[in-house]
């Protein structure tokens, strides 16, 4: 046995009393095996590595149990004797390649830095080396891109540098947090092919944190399934994946959202947080009817393109300008979603934020309501957005945290009706904190009170504040754990059901594009490829691209 | 690289014209300047004449083209109150200012740079305690009072060091340098001193809360993850981070130092550029002000230039093409 993890529990002293972060944790691992640890956030996976590998945040502690690495306990060894063990015995893996990277030093200098330490080597050697690392992990032009600063490569890439680094010390055991959570779909599956091969080929064990059960079932030979600390499920990846034992195991799996058919709505993990049922009739009775034109057309895009100047025109010279979005076209009939997919950088996003008048188009025309927004005066346009509002991806950033969430829900309101409106508005926001399942209650809290799910909710609140009628989504769930983006994707198929919503769905995850929209946009390079009907795009995918995407996106049973 | 410095460059030109134009104002609209050069029992027609050799009829835009023109060469014309050249006055009294200001700005960078790294990575010890609550003591006291303090000890009651003036100097090329006699050397410390502490506290500071930032990134945790040493991780992977905005500041504080440095000169008597302008400001010396706003502001924007291509030169992110 390689690695052996036994009873191993880990407190967190605090203000109100210790907080057990891990409790009697009992894992196995075997040289050559990718062992899968899931869980939403909070659950401790990251915690077990981390612990693992003795880099457990402060002020956290292994209150007992044993960690065995080949007959080597690691627990209670001092600092000076863990830091030898660090890179050569077990190495690690993060999350965002973007930030593992020192962005002053070249990745060569930063391998060369590693395989000195371990090999105790000359620098010419340790350069031949770093080379032969390199190219291993798949880095074509390995001598020339050994003196590229690491914002010279992609993202992709920048995780095989981090894996290069990684493993450039030969450890026996590789803790993979979470390592392909940032990256695109197409570069995700490269990245686990490479992980898997360094497993086979190099004999080393592998703990595999991640959140996401595609990839689990894509890679690991073993799961262990974790909730609140405790490991609740270990057995081999398939039988987790078909049978699971456990409750939690059962509910969790059925809230991936599934890619081969679609269901009316997404079965809820009723084991974590408690959603509480919109009150949906008293919504729509303060709901106002769309204004202007009844056309059944809610938002229509023509041949709409955004520029970014990447490099502002002196005299005479002309700007270099950068294309983000192509000439798109789309309509969205009222009370329908239109799905967007693509990869970052496909502008996805440069969409939804044109619509939303954050960027000018270059060109092109978006009627809203049958209204035009961008032949409009200023002032008129503003006025015609008021029927548009926005979700955003990231929960934390997008809620002023000085502000109390009842404000925060009220100030579009004021803005649209004045001071006068002050009381009427406080009333509005509270009922539709009831409505969006948290109660009136919640609106004299901030938003640091509330979870990361709790705060979309009051996000989709204050976007339904001025009775907006069309919302725009720009990722809403994809910082989310599953069983609570099932609640949310569910209010927000209620809310539509009940208020006639119209949805611009933005996502890069295909399983919840399929659930949530009636047709989608499939974007490369800012130009749609395909436009489809939800159904027909995954049964029967015409272009290249979106045949590429489907067969990528990683899938629970295959 | 070339492209960045003619960049700056440009920039440099039109903020100098913007100063220029400012202080030709000064020039042309604060008093008379004949009646400023000319005696009580000057004829008006002499007077007159004078105006029109002088040029001081000709249209504004013109005087201000030869104003320029005089400026670029470092002609600022006489000093009302001296009657001697400005630019001697000033070419006699810069390097008394740049030495101070200089060699102060070394020391507090010397010592402020170590003293908060031991901060950030020490933070809750005894010494880095100690190290930020007397910091915080440097930088409460006024100059003048610290200045004051020093002579006060070391001048007065112990007699160990002089307390006014720059003792000997040496003139090389036409630079007057008090680095070389040891009086020269005894009579720096004081007022060098004087601008340490002033300086270092806002540098500890600055380094600890750089550095505690750069110490949270995650490039510093997947360092340690693959085993490197704590020690050239702060001192390798961490310091090079934290110096950015570090240089931004301690830049521009340079050049607060030199164009503020008039009260550290007025308490130790120290003949630079400062005590000249209070003396010029006593006599409203038009021309000697004009000069100290032009070569102030010259300084400053040199100093941004340096600091602009520093960080050019430290972040690969500037001088390097994205991503491919």
């Amino acid at each position: 046995m390689l690695l052996d993890i036994s009873n191993l529990t880990v407190k967190y002293p605090s203000r109100h009393g210790e907080f057990t972060a891990l409790k009697d944790v009992t894992l196995t691992l075997e040289a050559g095996e990718i062992l899968g640890l899931v869980g939403e956030s909070g659950a401790g996976k990251s915690t077990v590595g981390n612990a693992v590998i003795g880099l457990l945040a402060k002020p956290g502690f292994v209150d007992h149990g044993r960690i065995t690495l080949t007959g080597q306990q690691l627990v209670g060894r001092p600092e000076p004797e863990m830091e030898l063990l660090r890179g050569a015995r077990v190495g690690m893996i993060f999350q965002d390649p973007m930030t593992s990277l020192n962005p002053l030093e070249t990745v060569g200098w930063q391998l060369c830095e590693t395989i000195m330490l371990h090999k105790h080597c000359t620098r010419r050697a340790a350069r031949t080396h770093a080379i032969d690392m390199m190219e291993s992990v798949g880095i074509r032009d390995a001598g020339e891109r050994f003196d590229h600063y690491p914002h010279q490569f992609s993202g992709g890439m920048r995780q095989r540098v981090v894996i290069a680094l990684a493993i450039c010390g030969d450890p026996d055991v590789i803790i993979a947090d979470e390592p392909t959570t940032a990256l695109d779909v197409s570069v995700q599956s490269t990245i686990l092919d490479l992980l898997r091969t360094i497993c086979r080929e190099r004999g080393v064990g592998m703990i595999l944190v991640t959140h996401d059960m595609g990839v689990i079932a894509e890679v690991a030979d073993r799961v262990a399934v974790m909730y609140r600390g405790e490991v609740v499920e270990v057995g081999k990846t398939r039988e987790i994946l078909t049978a699971p034992q456990h409750k939690y195991t059962q509910s969790l799996i059925s809230a991936v959202p599934r890619a081969d058919v679609k269901i009316e709505r997404f079965p809820l993990i009723s084991y974590i947080e408690d959603a509480g049922t919109p009150d949906l009739a008293r919504l729509k009775a303060r709901w106002t009817k769309p204004k202007g034109a009844q056309s059944d057309i809610a938002l229509s895009v023509r041949d709409m393109s955004v520029e970014f100047i990447t490099q502002r025109a002196w005299t005479g010279r002309k700007s270099k300008v950068f294309r983000a979005v192509q000439s798109v076209s789309f309509d969205i009939p009222r009370g329908t979603t239109l799905g967007i997919v693509g990869e970052s950088g496909s502008g996805k996003s440069t969409i939804a934020r044109t619509i939303a008048g954050i960027y000018q188009p270059a060109e092109g025309e978006v009627t809203l309501n049958g209204m035009s927004l961008t032949k409009a005066s200023t002032r008129d346009a503003k006025l015609r957005r008021r029927d548009l509002q926005m979700i955003f991806q990231d929960p934390y950033s997008s809620l002023n945290a000085r502000m109390r969430v009842q404000q925060i829900i009220a100030e579009p309101i004021l803005f649209q009706k004045g001071r006068a409106a002050r009381d009427e508005a406080m009333r509005t926001a509270d009922d539709l904190l009831d409505i969006v399942g948290l109660g009136g209650a919640a609106g004299r809290k901030f938003p640091h009170e509330f979870s990361g799910g709790q705060r979309q909710r009051i996000s989709i609140a204050r976007a339904l504040a001025t009775g907006a009628n069309f919302i725009i989504c720009d990722e809403p769930t994809s910082a989310l754990d599953v069983s609570i983006q099932a609640q949310l994707l569910n209010l927000l198929k209620d809310l539509q059901q009940e208020l006639g919503l119209t949805l611009l769905f933005i996502s890069h995850d295909l399983p919840v594009v399929r659930q949530m929209c009636d047709r989608v946009c499939v974007m490369k390079k800012g130009v749609i490829v395909e436009q489809q009907e939800t159904e027909q795009l995954f049964a029967s995918p015409q272009h290249a691209y979106s045949q590429q995407l489907l067969a990528l996106a990683p899938k629970l049973l295959r | 690289m070339l492209k960045l410095i003619l960049n700056r460059l440009a920039h440099s030109v039109v903020v100098m014209l913007a100063v220029a134009l400012i202080a030709f104002s000064m020039v042309a609209f604060l008093g008379d300047p004949i009646s400023n050069m000319v005696g009580q029992d000057t004829t008006v027609a002499e007077r007159a004449a004078l105006r029109e050799n002088l040029g001081l009829n000709d249209p504004l835009p013109v005087q201000f083209v030869r104003f320029l023109s005089h400026a670029v060469q470092g002609d600022f014309g006489l000093s009302y109150s001296l009657r001697v050249p400005v630019s001697e006055l000033f070419a006699e009294r810069m390097p008394a200012t740049l030495e101070l200001s200089i060699i102060s700005a070394i020391f507090a960078l010397l010592i402020g740079i170590p003293l908060g790294i031991h901060t950030a990575i020490n933070r809750d010890s005894f010494t880095t305690q100690a190290i930020l609550s007397s910091s915080l003591v440097g930088v409460s006291l006024p100059t003048f009072l610290i200045g004051i303090l020093l002579i006060l000890i070391f001048g007065v009651m112990l007699r160990w060091l002089p307390t006014f003036g720059r003792g000997d100097v040496v003139m090389i090329g036409g630079w007057s340098t008090g680095l070389l006699t040891s009086s020269g050397l005894r009579s720096l410390v004081l007022p060098v001193a004087t601008l340490t502490i002033f300086q270092l506290t806002l540098i500890i500071r600055l380094v600890r809360a750089e550095m505690m930032e750069v110490l949270r990134t995650d490039f510093i945790k997947f360092a340690r993850a693959r085993g490197i040493r704590r020690k050239a991780l702060n001192y390798r992977h961490a310091l090079k981070n934290t110096m950015m905005p570090v240089i931004t500041v301690v830049g521009l504080q340079l050049g607060n130092i030199i164009a503020f440095s008039l009260i550290t000169e007025s308490v130790f008597q120290w003949p630079g550029m400062g005590l000249l302008f209070v003396q010029a400001i006593g006599n409203a010396d038009i021309p000697v002000m004009v000069a100290y706003l032009m070569i102030i502001a010259l300084i400053f924007v040199l100093i941004n230039l340096i600091v602009d291509l520093l960080h050019f030169v430290l972040d690969p992110r500037l001088h390097s093409s994205g991503a491919n």
